[in-house]
């Protein structure tokens, strides 16, 4: 019982984590309708950079702006001078693009920083408060719980109560319409991606911490984590996000603690590959067109 | 088809004469590109015909080379050699590599892109994982695979790395072969037609779901005979060998050599064997401390190929060997404008 509520609490923050990163997908999903595969190695270089301001500044907060700048600066160039330029007929090419992207971007880090991990400290205690005898959450947790709240709200509030939200779903679903009403529909996905690649550096930045340390490869395992997520909950769907976030989180933390770390992947594989075979669009996903 | 035979034929005659003015390492690196090929030709034909974008060829390559050392490890034990116990390591490679490529196949005829890409790379990842805790795929080190003797009668002349090469030539032959046959024929027709447009495909008459499983499954054939033949050439199938990196440099040797394109994936599988072994040897040459060698090897590949890949992708989408084609048709086209002109001048 009482490894079950450690791990069932470790999970639940642990997933609001991956529900952050899956949201950042939900986002560049609503804003442009693909679904970016370098956004784990986007988020890892933001990552470094915050990194890199924590050294000179010894503020954690002054890195947490690095990243989510960085995120949103890495989003808009990416966007602008890559994936423009990219044929859209199929998303074929862009998905290509995308993971040459990672390579470069990963090796990139590789060269720069060298291949060993870095601990990274976090700005609160990780040693959890004992309720009841029963180790619970750490302040740690209580800080992603926190952030990763505020940020889902603020997102939340951003796309169904604003003007900007509006335009950004508008020009997603119907580019021409949205143009034809003077919605500047690319600057709107290039915010979309900016938004998204600030996510995934905040989301990325919370995990670490939690993590073995800092590496180029430290966020591989969240996008895949992250894209079951959001197929679970559905691309277009930031609720279904946050739920599939927490079941993956609590499945992931509870296979490990009771079965072995390496079964952990092999749980999001089955997650998937059932979500996928019964409901291939989600399972809070709107309807798609009709094709037979 | 015809063409296709007597060209297959003449090329396998022509590698199998070059090993004989190769060393040993040469003969080793040939024997790991004609490997690659049949891999990279398959998923090359899989993306490029029918746009299934799969990211864990990787893992159906490991499948055929874990199906060949579990067959061929007992088969040896029981006292089988020569072809005999070659032919016996494939066919446990066929089974296996068939039966994970079929299930993924069934899962990706109701995936779009996106959704396939995602699934493939959740498995890609979750199965060195899960092969590292299996008994009976060995763990971590994995399995290893009789050593295959060079026959007696040719001992003489041939060295073993030399007959491995043969082997893996073989191999890339008779798999990469039917994959062109297929190609030409009208399961191409249908792929093609699959991927331009689903509901016209459905209007015509076409089963997309199953020319979509078909295509799979005859994907992760190809990649398995290369896993086989890998497991031939190494001795030895491991987990570790089968990364997600791995994956993505059998997905960048397709895209960089042409997607769809035979001979663009065998330009892909020799650039990828060929370029990182070169550039390591640059990089332990240039005169630069230890410690910049050491973050550069693999990473300046690394990062090469990706840039290859963004390149290739945005200028050139045939791939290089679009890329010339392209400049071989442009360029017979100019000789027959020119050719034309006179008879124009005359009508006119």
């Amino acid at each position: 019982m009482e490894t079950f509520v450690f791990l069932f609490a470790t999970g639940v923050s642990r997933g609001l984590v991956i529900a952050l990163f899956a949201l950042s997908l939900v986002i560049i999903w609503r804003a442009a309708r693909i679904i970016n595969f370098a956004q784990a190695a986007m988020a890892i270089v933001a990552v470094f950079v915050a990194f890199t301001v924590v050294g000179l500044t010894g503020s954690y907060w002054a890195g947490l702006i690095a990243a989510l700048a960085t995120g949103a600066l890495l989003g808009a160039i990416i966007e602008r001078g890559l994936i423009r330029r990219v044929p859209h007929v199929t998303p074929l090419p862009g998905m290509i693009v995308a993971i040459g992207l990672v390579m470069v971007l990963q090796a990139g880090l590789g060269i720069l920083f060298g291949p060993e991990h870095r601990p990274v400290q976090a700005p609160f205690s990780e040693s959890p408060f004992v309720v009841a005898g029963i180790p619970v959450l750490s302040p740690y947790d209580l800080f992603v719980l926190v952030v990763a709240l505020a940020v889902l709200v603020g997102l939340g509030l951003l796309f169904n109560r604003s003007t900007l939200g509006l335009q950004l779903r508008a020009s997603a679903v119907a580019p021409e319409v949205s143009r034809l009403l003077g919605v500047r529909v690319p600057r709107m996905v290039t915010i979309g991606w900016m938004l998204s690649a600030s996510v995934a550096a905040l989301a990325a930045l919370l995990l670490v911490p939690t993590e073995l340390g800092l590496s180029a490869h430290s966020a591989d395992i969240l996008f895949v984590q992250a894209f079951t997520v959001a197929v679970l909950g559905g691309l277009d769907s930031p609720i279904g996000a946050l739920l599939g976030g927490l079941i993956v989180g609590v499945l992931i933390t509870m296979v490990t603690g009771y079965l072995g770390a390496g079964y952990a992947p092999l749980a999001v594989l089955a997650l998937l590959t059932a979500v996928l075979l019964i409901r291939p669009g989600g399972i809070f996903a709107l309807k798609e067109a009709r094709t037979a | 088809m015809k063409n296709i035979f007597l060209r297959a034929a003449l090329i396998t005659v022509l590698l199998l004469a070059l090993t004989f003015l190769f060393d040993s390492f040469r003969n080793y690196q040939l024997a790991v590109i004609a490997a690659t090929f049949c891999t990279v030709a398959g998923l090359s034909l899989l993306i490029g015909l029918t746009g299934q974008l799969s990211l864990g060829h990787a893992v159906l390559m490991a499948s055929g080379g874990y199906g060949y050392a579990l067959s061929a490890g007992p088969a040896a034990d029981a006292g089988v050699d020569g072809s005999a116990l070659v032919l016996i390591g494939i066919l446990g490679a066929i089974m296996l590599s068939g039966a994970v490529g079929t299930l993924l196949g069934l899962a990706s005829a109701r995936l779009r892109g996106p959704y396939l890409a995602g699934l493939t790379l959740a498995l890609v990842i979750a199965l060195p994982a899960f092969a590292s805790q299996l008994r009976i795929l060995g763990g971590e080190q994995g399995l290893s695979a009789p050593y295959v003797a060079v026959p007696e009668l040719l001992q003489s002349f041939i060295a073993p790395e030399q007959w491995h090469a043969w082997i893996a030539v073989l191999i890339a032959a008779l798999t990469v072969t039917p994959l062109a046959v297929m190609r030409a024929g009208r399961a191409g027709l249908r792929m093609r037609a699959v991927h331009g447009d689903e509901t016209a495909a459905r209007l015509s008459g076409v089963v997309p779901g199953r020319v979509k499983v078909g295509a799979f499954i005859a994907s992760s054939l190809a990649a398995g005979m290369g896993g086989a033949a890998l497991c031939i050439i190494t001795q030895s199938v491991t987990p570790g060998g089968y990364d997600l990196a791995f994956s993505l440099l059998l997905l960048v040797a397709a895209v960089v050599g042409g997607l769809g394109s035979i001979s663009g994936a065998a330009v892909g599988s020799a650039l990828i064997v060929l370029l990182p072994w070169l550039i390591d040897t640059a990089i332990s040459a240039a005169d630069i401390s230890s410690a910049l060698q050491h973050r550069l090897s693999g990473n300046l590949t690394l990062l090469i190929f990706g840039i290859l890949v963004i390149v290739v992708t945005i200028m050139w989408p045939g791939g290089l060997a679009g890329a010339v084609q392209s400049r071989f048709v442009r360029r017979r086209r100019r000789r027959t404008r020119t050719a034309d002109k006179p008879e124009h001048a005359t009508t006119s």
